[in-house]
């Protein structure tokens, strides 16, 4: 699929957040930001959504505990029980140190591997950043051309008001660049 | 974070940087080729590293009677240095993870370090639970596989395997939140890098990180659940480490007040650490910019709180002692006092309670030679009190018959000399191949405490950037 996009190019945190609030409340698409760092705020003036990785990391987190206390439980006082100065063969608190490891361990662990997975990154994969200047201090807008009440004019005036070092026009065929 | 900013804050990073500058500042160290004082540095850590290595396969080639250790005094030297190092690794994750949750953005020039630092020291700890041992090649039987044996599983009510689960753990997730920290500045590598091997290596290391700000909304949760599963973490790892002591019946060793004494002496020592790596770090690196005096002074300032918390640990245990009606307590803090190891104790107690105490005084945290000298002292300090109270307590024990002395060898000594090598040429590698500052951190705090740029200038037609003299972009 082929998508028109517009691309404006900023050098200041300040102009970026001002611009990409300004170009949603004009009713335009903001497709995506590329930027050289977090800016606070940014997602809230993209309109985007948390991300839900808190919710893999305390699935995955318990999930780990369990399946600890189940193991410590099933090798300790079934598959090969032994007398260990007289404690129980089942003792619990004994248990929560190595519990509360692998917890950390699978919460953490499965959250990065989430990540990873809905970020799309992973060895090899081709960075493709409409500016290589992002990973340095370039901060680029791009908006969808979708609507038909698309007006490019508009646009240009709006981001000039931010200070905007070019105004690019792309056409895409990339799936990787488009999403 | 440009909003927060007022006149009354004072920059965290000096000279009026952009980010442009920053990315240049950072990267060009590691462009260019190394320094002489570098690569002094990096031969003789790797002289000690080989002197380390020496040692270890003696001392595994021989046995264990290449130590000084008796049938009285068990450990020694090996679990004192895996505690030294454990505890010095613990900085790190409280720079990088708990005053991050704390918003103390000033952690930004020094969290990658600090993190680097937590690694190798790990690495450091990691080695010498092995070594004693005595059979190391039968280290993986700590994991409990199903295996031939039985399967014989291990025993999950020891601190021995608590401490086993905590350490992998702490290094695994200490190394994942240290490179998923790094990937935006290996990208920005990446991107900087001349076509060629450079480049191709960091295009796979940055797994294709693009900068698209729906990666970094992502990036930032996972950055804040990484931080908040190693705050515990921390915690649960040095508390471990402590049970492998407060679980026994030795005197001197069985109180509850272990578990938070161990956590602020290793915070002490890592801090010190810390303060000890920075300061070589920005004389030797030109990085004043960035890591500035005020990062030093608020260091010091958070070294001398935990400096405190040991001092107070050390006057609740003797109070303790004296309070518990047990001979055999109180006889082992005066032995720990005024016994045989009396002067490591002394040492113990001037390095990481008295002198420390001159962090007080602003001229002393501002001045990066004394700053130095008190890290480095402290760190003594620290060693000594692991010593001590590992060595102190089993050397006089319940029956005066079976009392013994112990000296190290000069192999124990040489492992030790070896693991600071290790650390050393870990940590100045490291220096030359990735940024030492979280490039992508400190763009941005770089608008704290500055003022606010003129409000926007509508201007006809797009400009080319002024600060980089580069037009219209690719």
């Amino acid at each position: 699929m082929s998508a028109r996009q517009l691309l404006g190019f900023f050098d200041d945190e300040q102009d970026i957040l001002d611009a990409t609030r300004a170009v949603r409340r004009n009713g335009f698409v903001v497709s995506d930001v590329y930027a050289p760092y977090a800016v606070h705020g940014l997602d809230k003036a993209m309109g985007l959504q948390p991300s839900k990785l808190p919710r893999v990391c305390f699935a995955l987190g318990l999930l780990g505990a369990a399946l600890k206390v189940w193991f410590e439980i099933w090798t300790s006082a079934v598959d090969w029980p032994i007398n260990v100065g007289g404690k129980p063969l089942n003792s619990l608190p004994a248990f929560v140190p190595v519990t509360f490891e692998v917890m950390v361990l699978f919460a953490g662990m499965s959250t990065v591997f989430a990540f990873v997975l809905v970020a799309r990154l992973y060895p090899g994969r081709r960075a493709t950043p409409p500016d290589p200047a992002v990973s340095d201090y370039r901060f680029v807008l791009v908006i969808d051309e979708t609507d038909a009440a698309f007006d490019p004019e508009v646009l240009h005036k709006l981001l000039r008001k931010f200070r905007v070092r070019a105004i690019e026009e792309r056409v895409t065929t990339d799936q990787e660049s488009a999403r | 974070m440009a909003s927060a900013s007022s006149a009354l804050r004072p920059p965290l990073i000096a000279g009026e940087k952009t980010p442009a500058q920053v990315t240049k500042d950072i990267c060009s160290v590691l462009d260019s080729k190394p320094t002489a004082l570098w690569w002094s540095g990096f031969l003789v850590s790797l002289a000690f590293l080989l002197l380390g290595v020496v040692a270890v396969t003696y001392q595994v080639a021989v046995g264990i009677g290449t130590w000084g250790l008796n049938s009285t005094v068990g450990w020694a030297f090996d679990i004192t240095n895996f505690v030294f190092w454990v505890g010095i690794g613990h900085a790190g994750t409280l720079i990088s993870a708990v005053l991050f949750l704390l918003r103390q953005q000033w952690r930004t020039s020094v969290n990658r370090a600090a993190e680097a630092m937590t690694i190798f020291a790990v690495i450091c700890a990691g080695i010498f639970p092995v070594i004693h041992m005595g059979r190391p090649w039968l280290a993986h039987w700590m994991i409990p596989y199903p295996n031939m044996r039985g399967p014989l599983w291990v025993n999950f009510r020891s601190p021995l395997v608590w401490d086993f689960f905590a350490i992998l753990t702490y290094f695994t997730i200490s190394l994942t939140f240290w490179y998923v920290g790094m990937l935006p500045d290996l990208a920005t590598i990446r991107d900087r890098a001349e076509p060629g091997f450079r480049k191709k290596l960091f295009g796979v290391l940055a797994l294709g990180w693009d900068g698209s700000y729906r990666t970094w909304i992502r990036y930032e949760t996972l950055y804040k659940l990484l931080a908040g599963l190693g705050t515990p973490l921390v915690i649960s790892v040095h508390t471990i480490v402590s049970w492998d002591f407060a679980t026994s019946v030795i005197p001197g060793w069985h109180t509850t007040i272990f578990p938070p004494y161990f956590v602020a002496g290793a915070i002490f020592s890592g801090m010190s650490m810390v303060l000890t790596l920075m300061i070589v770090a920005r004389k030797t690196m030109g990085l004043e910019d960035y890591i500035t005096v005020g990062h030093l002074e608020k260091m010091a300032k958070l070294t001398l709180a935990v400096s405190l918390m040991v001092g107070l640990a050390y006057l609740t245990e003797v109070f303790t002692a004296l309070y518990s009606g047990n001979p055999y307590e109180q006889f082992a803090f005066a032995n720990r006092m005024f016994g045989p190891l009396g002067w490591a104790y002394w040492i113990m107690v001037t390095c990481n309670v008295g002198i420390s105490q001159l962090f007080w005084f602003r001229q002393v945290r501002t001045h990066w030679g004394a700053v130095f000298c008190i890290a480095i002292l402290a760190n003594v300090g620290m060693w000594f009190e692991r010593f001590v109270i590992i060595v102190s307590s089993l050397e006089r024990d319940f029956l005066p018959s079976s009392w013994a002395d112990y000296t190290p060898t000069s192999i124990e000594v040489a492992t030790l000399l070896g693991s600071f090598g290790l650390f050393f040429t870990c940590f100045l590698l490291f220096c030359r191949f990735v940024p030492v500052i979280a490039i992508s951190e400190v763009k941005g705090v770089l608008n704290v405490g500055r003022r606010r740029e003129a409000p926007p200038v509508i201007s006809a037609s797009p400009q080319p950037n002024p600060a980089e003299g580069e037009g219209v972009p690719a």
